[in-house]
């Protein structure tokens, strides 16, 4: 027997392309636009997004014939906020200079609009195996993209990736500075993320017409 | 399950449940990792107050790196020869001084009323380091730091941290890129307490002129620059007559 059966497996593979959570649901654009200046908080950010996603929705699957309807979406925020909290206490405890690291991205983890979306689309509605694959699968959609733009926005912004300088060194001119290339100083501001994010939908769509919008 | 979730009365039993079961999950983890994470907090203010001194373990150029935890405390004691609390015009001794939250003693001096103000001395090589921790505000919340100076007030080191600055933007104030470019800067300019400036367009990207008190700004980051210069402006004025006293010696 296979371990994850077809339905099974396009639950996680869709999100990471033709259902993808930013460039075609355009939610969590908000973190998308803040964090991605560099490409070790993208990184960590969606290692943080798959975490809380995947096992947000495995505990609210569980609960989803108990939560009553008219407060559902606060019991969802209590949930999201107890871990994320849970996992900032414990590496404040036992991995401290991870924390500071991510300390940063705990509340914008809460305010991930993915989150709050997987919860209400589909943890409320199926099991807890289905669910959880649902949140892996969305937040590997979501961290794909992250990575991507940060990817550019800190290689053509700083000239680095992961801070390392891979293109020569801007003050001394060496590299690729000695031939006259500068950085551009535009990729580190948060609308270059919108542009990259743009760029990265046209690619799409243009690729696969299916995906354009009627109107 | 044969629950009518839609009553009124389950809702609100529900919710108290609810409330109940995270409240005391969350109550109970943080009693059993508080003692853990206040000691994480103890070494740390000891890794930062040793790293402005030029107590740590960089090597070459490229990221900061500390004393291990596990050996941070008797580095401290080592180190630093002194701990003293600036209260009022008197200065005493207090070996716990390091702990001192600066946050309260700023609220309190707003509210007119004493503060105790913390400075470590510390000794290297024959040097005497005067260090003095730092408080101020960043774009989005705090940032802090501590700042070793000689007797006529040159910059010997400097560490800056956060608590959330922007990724890739404001947040690199903790680079040693930045950090280093305050070495060997002057507070003073001629009998003046200017503190240093993180300016934009100095045409000194290098940070080769020393005297200017101005170092090169981060890009992308005006406000948070604009935070630490003045950081570094109040914290040294409030310990102005502690260096009078130093410098008159």
């Amino acid at each position: 027997m296979a371990l994850l059966s077809k339905k099974d497996t396009n639950l996680i593979l869709d999100p990471l392309a033709d259902n993808n959570p930013i460039t075609i649901q355009v939610l969590g654009i908000c973190s998308a636009l803040a964090i991605t200046a560099e490409l070790k908080a993208s990184v960590v950010m969606a290692l943080s997004v798959i975490f809380v996603l995947g096992v947000g929705n495995v505990v609210i699957s569980f609960m989803r014939n108990m939560i009553p309807n008219k407060i559902r979406i606060i019991v969802q925020l209590i949930v999201v906020a107890t871990l994320v909290i849970i996992v900032d206490q414990v590496l404040k405890a036992f991995a401290y200079e991870l924390s500071k690291t991510l300390s940063v991205f705990v509340g914008l983890i809460i305010t991930n609009c993915i989150i709050m979306g997987r919860f209400e689309a589909f943890a409320l509605g199926n099991g807890p195996w289905k669910a959880f694959l649902d949140g892996i699968g969305n937040a590997l959609g979501y961290g794909v993209i992250l990575i991507i733009v940060g990817f550019f926005r800190e290689l053509l912004g700083s000239g680095t990736l992961f801070g390392f300088k891979v293109l020569g060194d801007p003050v001394t001119k060496t590299g690729l500075y000695a031939t006259g290339y500068e950085n551009n100083g535009f990729m580190i501001i948060p609308p270059a993320a919108l542009i990259v994010v743009g760029i990265i939908i046209w690619l799409q769509r243009s690729k696969n017409r299916a995906l354009i919008e009627e109107n | 399950m044969a629950l009518n979730t839609e009553k009124n009365m389950y809702t609100v039993v529900f919710a108290c449940i609810m409330v109940i079961v995270v409240g005391s999950l969350l109550a109970y983890l943080a009693m059993g990792l508080k003692p853990r994470i206040e000691e994480n907090e103890r070494f740390e203010k000891q890794q930062n107050i040793l790293y402005a001194m030029g107590v740590n373990e960089n090597e070459g150029e490229g990221s900061v790196n500390f004393i291990p935890t596990t050996e941070v405390e008797s580095v401290f004691t080592q180190f630093i020869t002194e701990q003293l609390v600036i209260s009022g015009g008197e200065i005493t001794k207090d070996d716990e001084a390091y702990l001192i939250d600066m946050k309260k003693q700023l609220d309190a001096l707003k509210r007119g009323n004493p503060a105790r103000l913390p400075v470590f001395i510390g000794e290297k090589d024959g040097k005497k380091y005067h260090i003095i921790p730092m408080y101020g505000k960043g774009l989005w919340d705090a940032i802090w730091g501590f700042v070793a100076l000689d007797d006529q007030l040159i910059v010997q080191g400097i560490y800056f941290d956060h608590k959330q600055e922007t990724p890739g933007l404001g947040a690199n104030i903790k680079m040693r890129y930045f950090m280093d470019d305050f070495i060997g800067e002057q507070i003073l300019d001629g009998e003046r307490y200017v503190g240093i400036a993180v300016v934009k367009g100095n045409n000194d990207p290098l940070n080769n002129i020393k005297d200017d008190n101005e170092v090169d700004a981060l890009a992308g980051a005006t406000i948070t620059g604009n935070g630490v210069s003045a950081m570094i402006r109040e914290s040294v004025n409030l310990y102005r007559n502690y260096f009078e006293s130093i410098r008159s010696n």
